[in-house]
């Protein structure tokens, strides 16, 4: 992070000072500090609402029979998670949420299953392989009716706005498994964590 | 048929969720509104201790939009997409599309109104902005929100499966349109 950190903010300050746009560039700093702070804001009554429910299916044993459903799926993507772990059920909502295009529900229900994976993290900094698979497979976007492209279309005049959705869903599809499959594949050839994480996670089963 | 199946499960889909957990709840005689409160505590902390992350990441991108490199990295790659059927109004959608997911529906909004709703520039358009993220700020919000700064290689990860993503929109909508 601290690399994309540096290079994002010193490449837009050399790139804004050769296209003239110096000025854009800084008044850009305000505007983009207000905007994570509406976004941040605009999260908390709905986090507070989903948290809230998240907590009510965990205390009926809810989320832990749509665990035991995915378990074979989970099993396989998330190996350093125990089967039993909270963190199996709060994936599977989330995934729920944002295959629905539930976006208001995903994010709160996607950090609560974010910091179900970091109790099971051996360093506490850096983040675990279940965690970069499962950001991996949430930045792919997996999605059933992508609504607010078909109310642009809507909105724009498109007669038949709905016929993209099979395309749509055929490429969400493909980036989504390409997410799984580079995830794993970089989780063999990234160096791990640290020595101690990979000796209590692993087991030294590979 | 499919359509208005879809609709219907699109409506439903967030009150069933409720519903279901509320009764199930309900039947296993959990204390709905103690829990609830008591879970829905959690929202502020978490939503106030993203801002440093979230103000890292959007300032950032920000600043990148604002310097017009995303317009004169479109410039370079115009020649060789234009092979593809792929218009050069689509190249700072495709750069956007992971760093802002406001910014990409603007410059889709614009696409849609300028090339013509039934044009395949906006069909194409409307496949790339439907099936990806917003990469950055999830990895902004996730990691934010449980204090996690080595993200290894979920940022390289996120973005590979954003390049797969526009091939395949590329490849599938000149199949299909």
């Amino acid at each position: 992070m601290n690399y994309i950190f540096y290079f994002l903010i010193v490449i837009s300050i050399i790139a804004g000072a050769i296209n003239g746009r110096l000025q854009e560039v800084v008044n850009s700093i305000l505007t983009g500090a207000e905007l994570s702070v509406k976004v941040a804001f605009s999260l908390i009554g709905i986090m507070a609402f989903w948290l809230g429910m998240m907590e009510i299916a965990k205390k009926s044993g809810l989320v832990e029979i749509i665990s035991k459903l995915i378990k074979p799926i989970t099993k396989r993507l998330f190996k350093e998670i125990p089967e039993t772990s909270p963190a199996v059920g709060d994936i599977a909502m989330s995934f729920t949420a944002n295959a629905f295009g539930l976006t208001n529900a995903a994010t709160p229900i996607g950090i609560k299953a974010m910091e179900e994976l970091q109790k099971h993290n051996s360093d506490k900094k850096s983040a675990s392989n279940a965690m970069c698979m499962f950001l991996a497979m949430n930045t792919a976007g997996f999605q059933l009716v992508p609504a607010t492209v078909i109310a642009v279309l809507i909105g724009a005049g498109y007669k038949n706005p709905t016929e993209i959705i099979a395309p749509t869903l055929l490429v969400t599809t493909i980036a989504f498994l390409s997410a799984i499959f580079i995830a794993k594949l970089l989780e063999k050839y990234w160096k791990p964590q640290s020595h101690a994480a990979s000796d209590t996670i692993d087991g030294g089963h590979r | 048929m499919f359509q208005s199946l879809m609709n219907i499960i699109s409506l439903w889909a967030l009150p069933a969720i409720i519903l279901i957990i509320l009764t199930f709840g309900l039947v296993k005689k959990v204390p709905l509104y103690e829990v609830f409160t008591s879970g829905a505590k959690e929202g502020f902390k978490v939503s106030v201790n993203i801002i440093p992350y979230l103000v890292a990441i959007m300032v950032g991108i920000s600043m990148l939009r604002a310097s017009g490199l995303i317009e004169a990295l479109g410039g370079l790659l115009s020649p060789l997409l234009s092979h593809f059927n792929v218009s050069a109004d689509l190249i700072p959608l495709m750069i956007v599309r992971p760093l802002s997911g406001s910014a990409a529906l603007g410059i889709f909004s614009d696409i849609a109104h300028n090339s013509g709703a039934e044009a395949f520039t906006t069909k194409l358009a409307a496949v790339m902005v439907g099936s990806s993220e917003t990469t950055f700020y999830v990895l902004a919000v996730y990691f934010g929100a449980v204090g996690i700064s080595k993200i290894r290689y979920a940022l390289l990860a996120g973005l590979l499966a954003d390049v797969i993503s526009i091939a395949a929109a590329i490849l599938v909508c000149n199949l299909m349109f």
